[in-house]
Formats: structure tokens, C-alpha cells, sequence
């Protein structure tokens, strides 16, 4: 198993310097990830408080990207924020990929009534509007945290990657070679981390980096509608007091619009690192581009 | 001599291209149809023989290209039409079943929609009511009842999908039918039927056929000539009766002895060695490598396709040509 | 069994799970929908505690049901959902949960269904044509554009499109269905308003999903150009026009027709952000100032209206996707 995944991880990494798509999604990625580690070093963070700095202020020398309402330095939330919003859609990626990949496992290799009911319950919380339920739940949550919202939000994310997943395994399942380990008398576990598992990974990480891209997506959405956490600066809360202030009317494009570039840098760079594994797990895609 | 040709194919070559290199798939390849005559052309997977009927139609893809060469039916070279001349000439004068008949058939249209889309296509002057008639004519001379008109292809078995597919390629009465390994995808017990209702029409319109495939029972059944691909060349053209009686070229003889008879019970021999990949053809005779009389001169020179009877071509050093 | 019967015990399992859920969920948390009445009723001083509190309490307790066993609950809550009464706003009483659904609704399924449609349509075309061979090399020079922006949620867009064409340009107006102070009736200069205040919303819908439906739809169609059906369909000599419609496009839909369910189930709950954004009347509105004011009804009965849209297209689709794929069977 170790030697197909470094067969596997050599061939991902050659794949990334041939692909100017997943090259520019991961220096773009880079660039938030470094703005958050070494951002601190050149402002002072303190400023991401409330009644910290003079408020609605415009970009200046002394704050590069002004000031917002609440006295607020923007470019202190920002450094504050931009890891925040990172950190929970990992979290919620890595909970909701690892709970849908079990059941997909679960549901793919053992079939039968198992199957069934994974499956149902599958396509029906497929059915339901995830906004919808979030926003519920997050209403009825007393104190929102980066890791609570994350939680929620993976409780909600799992079907995708457990959908794929299934199906995947059922056509594995079929396969001479895994016939031939059962016949060898392996047991199940065996035969799923050692003929399965190495064959589904890549899936995996493709639908881990979808998962962590939806899950962002909808902590933002809650931020943006005022339903993020309270006490840590986020990214979509910004916009949210931007919009509760009347930002964009009075004129103070420097509060709304450096989160949103900071977002639509992340949901970009994001997306092309998905879009790139999909092609290398899916190579029909390739080359009509 | 043109007026009895119903397909003249002179020098075809198709070529793949990926970057600077280029595979020749179909290589310098000449040959005659006659009107009613059914050619066998046979040939190991690679050697060239579906990529040849593609590019008759003209329904290769890139990276295939045609490099070279005419193929003269009714006195023009359907090879340089324009495109829209193609297509007009396309299944009225030139029809194809295709290899995977499983899947030929598009899943969410009626068969007779897809059976009156190439008369459509092809401005007959025929009101709906007639071109209806003339489909239920059809599927009735390939043994089907006028009933599948209204079904959908997933509706029909194996068979008789292909049947649709004979009665398709008949529609328009075309001088020239292409079938591309027509009962491939078939199970034994109907690959003969099938092919029985294919070879009646086609003697019944009076059409060259060439039929593609690499089962030599089922072309010593139908055709009146074979001809032997190798590497996207063709080795040997002989009329099926003497090609069995007194196969010319090393390859075809090695063919026929690898075949099972059923009045001598002995082991069955096969060709030693593989088909060599197109990227790497060994010098000289494309076959050499695996040749048992194989001489220094088959690994130098390229033999060329000589005549060594009236009806018998090869493409051999040690065939001695016709003088 | 029988497709349609499958697909209908499906849908009501869907609808009671959802009611089910909505039931539950909220009554977990802690808080209380009296509790925030009163605190509302504190706050404008209309309450000073004591005694005349409880009886408030009481009262309303007793006119929401909530002096009843739980199960008692969930039984009338469960057989009036399913009459579609979904009791009264609590912040609004004695308006009913489901008159200001019906009145929000036309203004979500006006903006956001015909916008989700229309990007379907175009996306649709577009991700076939990227596929196509002979099709303008143009097109494909479209492409990076779009799945950029695909990646960008569309009310972060719309707000800097709000900013640009509203406020530094004026040619917009900043939100709203239609101008303050008109009064909605069916007339021209009316439609003519509600089309303008249309615009930026619908617009940054479109931006944002054109490149979703393409994409889904190039995957689709390179499939379906390497079936043996379209080898044949070129040998038939039909026209390209015929090929690309009638053999190709018709059979890279069909995956498409699913998503486009989902995804027209889902505008109505995507619809609280971009009514948010830019103060839309529709549902999504609705559910947001309801969660906002702790308006528990409403927010039951929005949820379960959301959960019932979205059940109703996919079973919609599951019923007329046999006629659009015969393969399916009946």
C-alpha cells in the first residue's frame, strides 16, 4: 500500500509542474496561507479589535487599507481573519471527507441492507437545502465558534464524498484482483485498506478539496448573514458589518472590498487545485481545455 | 475497366500524428471493388483495417490524417470532395455497420426516426408516409417486424440491433457498404444468421461490400476475395477459394495452418512472435522478425504488392511475380 | 416495483423526514420562543415581570400548544404541515406562516428561477459547443473566464456589482424588488421597474453559474462524441447542425436535466443571501429577518416550504425523466 501511494504521490507531484492550473491554485493558496503566518510580524494584530484605531478611516500610510466603523484597523482583521476562515474549512473538510468516505466504504463493499440505508439517508439529506438547515441550527446555537460552525458544517457536507465514493468501491468491488484476495482467504479489513483503499485515495483527496471549498462557501454565507462567530474578526463577518453599516453607501469601499478580494482569491485558487484533481483522477477531461 | 469498378482505392495512406511523429496506420494501400463482389479484409488488431474503412468514409479523427492516395467511386475522388459534398455522398453512395453495434444506435430516438434521418439527410423527395413504407419494407427484408420502428434501441437484442443497422445502411440503395466487423459484438449462435440476411440484401442491391473482421470462418462463409493486412500494409488479395487451397505470403499461410480443421486433429500451430508496434516497424519486410523463411534481402527491402496470377496479389521477395 | 410508485414513497418520506426535522431542531437549542417574545415585550417596556408575566406566559403557551406532551406536539405539528397550515408568525400574530410565504414567493421564483433557467440554457450550449470540434475556436477563449467566476459566490460579486453600476454609476438601483413608494399592480411602467431592480441580482446569478453548467456539460458531451452513435450519425451524412443537436446535445442533457432539479430545488434557500444582499422581498428574506426576530413558526414553516421545493422538482424531473430517457424503467 505504501508502495502504490509514493507511486502515486510521485506521479501527483510531476503532474503539478506539467499543470499551470493547480501550479497557479496552490500559489494562490500559498499567498493566504503566508499573508496569515507572516502578516503579524508587520502589523499589529491588536488592531483587529473593536475602539482600537480611529474609525472610518481611508487607506493610509499608517493603515494601509483603512479603518472601518467600529475602529477596526482592515488590515489587521484581514491578517486575523484570512486564517480563521482557512481553519474551518479544513476542519469541516477533513470531518465531513473522513465520515463520507467511511460510509461510502461502508455502503460500497458491504451492500445489502446496509447499503440501503446509507444510501437512502444519503439522497435524502441530499434533498435537503443545506443553507436552509444551517441557518437553522446556527440560529438555535448560543455561542458560534470557528470549530463549532466547522462541526455543523460537516455534519452537512458528507454526502458528496460518500456518493462518489460508493460508487467507486462497487466497481472496484468487481474486480479480478480484489476477487482474487477474497478467494485468498484475506478478511475484509485487510481487503479494504490494502486492495480498496489505495485506489480510492486519490478520489478522497479530490473530494476533500471539494468538501473543504463547500464548507468555506457555507461558513462564509452564514458569516455574511451575521450568524458567524462572535468573538474571533472572520473574513464574512466583516462584510456582514460592512453591510450592517452601510459600508457600501457611505462610500467606504476599503472595509468590504479587501475581504471580498481576499475570498474570491481563495474560492479561485481553490477551485483550480479541484479542478486539477479532477482532471488527474478523471484524464478524459484533460485535454479538451 | 472503370465502368466495372464500383471502388477504386489507389496508394491510401493514413498516417497518426502526435507532435513531430507520425505512425503510418495505413500504408500505401491499393486495391479493387467490384459491383456485387464482397472483399474479406483481414488482419490482427493494429494492422490498420478499421482505421482503412474509417478513412474510406472519411470519419477518421485527428490525430489520423490522410496523408496520400484516391479513392475513385463513380468517377470522382471521394478523398477530395469538400466537406458538404462528403456528406451527401455519404450513405447514398457509400454506407457503413458499424463495429459496436451495441452502442450505434442512438439510446433516446425511435428507430425509425434514426432509420428516416439519413433519407432526410438526403433530400429523396420522399413524403413522410412513403419514407415510413419503405423502413417497414426494410426491417421486413432483414427479418425484423415493422413493430421495432416504434422501439427504442435498449428495446432490442444484439441481434437485432444489427439487423436495424443492415436495414439502415440499404436505405439509400448505396453502391459500396463498409462493415466494419459486423458480428463482433455478437454471440456465435446468431453471428451466422445476421451475417446470411447481410450478405441477401447485398447481393439483392447488387452492392460491393467490404467486410472487415478477423474471423476466417465467417469470411470463407461470405467473401469472394480476402485480403491480408500486416502493419498497415496489404500482403496478400486472393479470391477466398485459392487463398485457403494455396496461401502465397509466409503470413497468410501461417494464418491458415493456425486455423483448426476439423478432419485432421493436430496441435494448432499459431504465429510465433507479435504484431510489431507501428512506432518501431523492424527494417525491410514489416513481417521478417517473424518469417520462417526469412532471408537477408526481407530485411533490407520493403516488398512491394505484385500480381503473381490474373487474380493473386502479394507482397512477397520470395513470391515469384507474374511475368 | 413500479418507478412512480418508488419515486412517490421517496417524495413523502423526504417531506415527513423534513417536517420531522424541523420539529426537532429547533427544540433542541436552548432558548425559548416565549422567552424572546418577552424579552421583546421588556424591551419596549411593556412588561415589568411578576405575576402579570406568568400569565402572559401561560397564555401563550396554551395558544401555541406548547402546554401539550411532546408527542402530542409533533402529531398536530406533523398533520398541520401536511395541510399546508403552518400556524401563525409570532412576531407578526395574527398573520399566518403561510399568507407571507405566498406573498414572498412570486418575487423568489420571478428572480431566481428565471435566472437559474436562463443560465442553464446558455451554460448548457456553451459547455456543448467547448466540446464540439468544429465549433469557433472563440469559444473556448470564454471559458477561463467563467470558471473563474464560478468559483466566486454570486452576492460577493453582486455586491461589487451593486457598488459599481448603483452607486458610483447611478444607472441601478441598490435594491428592492421595485421602487419605495409605488404600489405593486400589473402595468407596464411597473414591470418596467421590478425588470430594472431585477437587473444586478439576476446578473450576478448568471456570471456566477454560467461556468458551473458549462463545465458540467463539456464533461458530458466529450463523453457522448466518442459513442458509436455519433460515429454512425456522421456516416448517415446528416448535417452537423442535426448531429450536434439531435445525437449529442440530447444525450449529454440528460445528467444535466438532474443537476438543474437539485439545482432549482435549491434557489429558494439559495435566495437568502442574494434577498439579503440586496433587500429582495422573496423567501429567503422571509427567513432571514424570521430567524433574526426568533420567530419560530416562520421559520418551521419556511424551512419545510424550502425542503418541499426542492423535493417537489426532483420529483417532478424523476417523473418526466423517462420521457426525456427511455432507458428508464417504468
Amino acid at each position: 500500500m505504501i508502495e502504490t501511494f509514493l507511486r502515486r504521490a510521485k506521479a501527483a507531484g510531476s503532474y503539478t509542474l506539467r499543470t499551470p492550473k493547480l501550479l497557479l491554485g496552490l500559489v494562490l493558496l500559498a499567498s493566504l496561507l503566508l499573508l496569515g503566518l507572516l502578516g503579524p510580524a508587520f502589523v499589529d494584530v491588536e488592531k483587529a479589535r473593536p475602539i482600537s484605531v480611529k474609525p472610518s478611516q481611508p487607506p493610509s500610510a499608517e493603515y494601509p487599507l483603512g479603518t472601518d466603523s467600529g475602529g477596526r484597523d482592515v488590515l489587521a482583521v484581514i491578517i486575523v481573519g484570512t486564517p480563521q476562515t482557512l481553519r474551518m474549512g479544513l476542519l469541516a473538510g477533513v470531518v465531513g471527507v473522513v465520515l463520507g468516505t467511511s460510509l461510502g466504504l461502508l455502503a460500497g463493499y458491504y451492500g445489502g441492507r446496509i447499503d440501503m440505508v446509507i444510501s437512502t439517508a444519503t439522497d435524502t439529506m441530499l434533498t435537503i437545502p443545506p443553507l436552509a438547515i444551517l441557518l437553522v441550527v446556527a440560529a438555535s446555537v448560543r455561542t458560534m465558534s470557528v470549530e463549532n460552525m466547522a462541526i455543523i458544517i460537516a455534519l452537512l457536507s458528507w454526502m458528496f464524498p460518500a456518493r462518489t465514493i460508493r460508487a467507486q468501491v462497487l466497481s472496484l468491488r468487481e474486480q479480478p484482483y480484489v476477487h482474487m484476495a477474497r478467494l485468498a482467504g484475506l478478511n475484509d479489513i485487510r481487503i479494504i485498506f490494502e486492495e480498496i483503499m489505495p485506489n480510492i485515495l486519490p478520489l478522497a483527496a479530490a473530494s476533500f478539496v471539494g468538501a473543504t471549498s463547500g464548507a468555506i462557501l457555507a461558513g462564509i454565507g452564514l458569516e455574511v448573514l451575521g450568524m458567524g462567530p462572535q468573538r474571533t474578526p472572520t473574513l464574512g463577518m466583516t462584510i456582514y458589518w460592512a453591510q450592517l453599516y452601510s459600508a457600501l453607501i457611505r462610500g467606504l469601499w476599503w472595509w468590504w472590498l479587501p475581504p471580498i478580494i481576499v475570498l474570491i482569491i481563495l474560492f479561485v485558487g481553490l477551485f483550480l487545485v479541484s479542478a486539477a484533481m479532477d482532471e488527474f483522477v478523471n484524464p478524459r477531461l484533460r485535454k479538451t481545455g | 475497366m472503370s465502368q466495372d469498378i464500383a471502388l477504386q482505392v489507389n496508394s491510401l495512406r493514413v498516417s497518426y500524428r502526435s507532435g513531430d511523429r507520425e505512425v503510418k496506420a495505413v500504408d500505401d494501400v491499393t486495391f479493387s471493388l467490384y459491383p456485387g463482389e464482397r472483399l474479406g479484409i483481414v488482419g490482427e488488431s493494429g494492422s490498420g483495417k478499421t482505421t482503412l474503412a474509417l478513412a474510406l468514409m472519411r470519419l477518421h479523427k485527428p490525430p489520423a490524417y490522410i496523408m496520400g492516395g484516391e479513392a475513385i467511386l463513380d468517377g470522382r475522388d471521394i478523398l477530395a470532395l469538400g466537406l458538404d459534398e462528403m456528406r451527401q455522398t455519404r450513405w447514398s453512395k457509400l454506407s457503413l455497420i458499424p463495429q459496436g453495434s451495441m452502442n450505434s444506435l442512438n439510446p433516446v430516438v425511435k428507430v425509425k426516426h434514426q432509420m428516416a434521418d439519413a433519407v432526410e439527410a438526403h433530400e429523396r423527395g420522399l413524403t413522410k408516409n412513403e419514407i415510413a413504407k419503405h423502413i417497414d419494407h426494410l426491417l421486413g427484408r432483414v427479418g425484423l417486424p415493422g413493430s421495432v420502428a416504434e422501439m427504442y434501441p435498449h428495446e432490442l437484442s444484439g441481434g437485432m440491433k444489427q439487423r436495424v443497422c443492415i436495414a439502415l445502411a440499404i436505405i439509400l440503395e448505396p453502391s459500396v457498404i463498409i462493415a466494419d466487423e459486423p458480428t463482433s459484438a455478437l454471440d456465435v449462435v446468431v453471428q451466422r444468421v445476421v451475417m446470411q440476411t447481410l450478405n441477401d440484401v447485398q447481393a439483392q442491391l447488387n452492392a460491393a461490400m467490404i467486410i472487415i473482421g478477423h474471423d476466417m470462418g465467417l469470411m470463407a462463409q461470405s467473401a469472394d476475395r480476402l485480403a491480408v493486412m500486416y502493419a498497415g500494409k496489404m500482403v496478400e488479395v486472393s479470391p477466398i477459394s485459392s487463398f485457403f487451397h494455396d496461401p502465397q505470403h509466409p503470413y497468410s499461410k501461417l494464418l491458415i495452418s493456425s486455423l483448426p480443421s476439423p478432419e485432421e486433429k493436430r496441435e494448432l500451430a499459431g504465429i510465433p512472435g507479435s504484431q510489431p508496434s507501428l512506432l518501431e516497424l523492424p527494417s525491410g519486410c514489416a513481417f521478417h522478425p517473424r518469417c520462417p523463411v526469412a532471408e537477408d534481402r526481407c530485411r533490407a527491402e520493403i516488398p512491394a504488392l505484385r500480381q503473381i496470377s490474373s487474380q493473386r496479389h502479394a507482397a512477397c521477395h520470395l513470391v515469384e511475380e507474374l511475368s | 416495483m413500479n418507478y412512480f410508485v418508488r419515486r412517490l414513497i421517496m417524495f413523502f418520506v423526504v417531506v415527513i423526514l423534513a417536517a420531522t426535522l424541523n420539529f426537532i431542531i429547533p427544540r433542541l437549542a436552548p432558548g425559548d420562543p416565549i422567552g424572546a417574545v418577552l424579552e421583546e415585550l421588556r424591551a419596549r417596556g411593556a412588561s415589568t415581570g411578576g405575576d402579570a408575566e406568568d400569565e402572559i406566559v401561560a397564555a401563550y403557551r396554551a395558544r401555541f400548544g406548547l402546554d401539550q406532551p411532546v408527542y402530542m406536539q409533533y402529531l398536530r405539528f406533523l398533520t398541520n404541515t401536511l395541510r399546508f397550515d403552518l400556524g401563525h408568525s409570532i412576531s407578526y400574530y395574527p398573520q399566518k406562516v403561510e399568507a407571507a410565504l405566498f406573498r414572498a414567493l412570486p418575487w423568489t421564483v420571478g428572480l431566481l428561477a428565471i435566472s437559474t433557467l436562463m443560465s442553464f440554457a446558455f451554460g448548457s450550449f456553451f459547455g456543448a459547443l467547448m466540446a464540439w470540434p468544429r465549433a469557433p475556436a472563440a469559444v473556448n477563449r470564454f471559458l477561463p473566464f467563467f470558471m473563474v467566476l464560478s468559483a466566486v459566490p454570486y452576492y460577493l460579486l453582486g455586491l461589487i456589482l451593486v457598488y459599481l453600476f448603483a452607486f458610483v454609476l447611478r444607472l441601478l438601483p441598490l435594491g428592492g424588488a421595485y421602487s419605495s413608494g409605488t404600489i405593486p399592480r400589473l402595468e407596464l411602467s411597473f414591470l418596467l421597474d421590478v425588470i430594472r431592480h431585477g437587473i444586478l441580482p439576476a446578473l450576478s446569478i448568471l456570471l456566477t453559474s454560467v461556468g458551473f453548467w458549462a463545465l458540467g456539460m463539456r464533461g458530458t458531451m466529450v463523453t457522448v462524441l466518442g459513442e458509436d452513435y455519433l460515429t454512425l450519425a456522421e456516416a448517415k451524412g446528416l448535417s452537423g447542425r442535426r448531429i450536434f443537436f439531435a445525437y449529442a446535445m440530447r444525450n449529454a442533457l440528460l445528467p444535466q436535466v438532474t443537476s438543474l432539479a437539485i439545482a432549482l430545488g435549491t434557489v429558494a434557500s439559495g435566495s437568502v443571501l442574494v434577498e439579503v444582499v440586496f433587500n429582495y422581498p422573496g423567501i429567503g428574506w422571509l427567513l432571514y429577518n424570521a430567524l433574526r426576530s426568533s420567530d419560530y413558526y416562520m421559520v418551521q414553516g419556511v424551512t419545510f416550504f424550502l425542503v418541499l421545493t426542492v423535493a417537489v422538482s426532483v420529483l417532478v424531473v424523476d417523473l418526466i425523466y423517462p420521457l426525456l430517457d427511455p432507458r428508464i424503467e417504468r
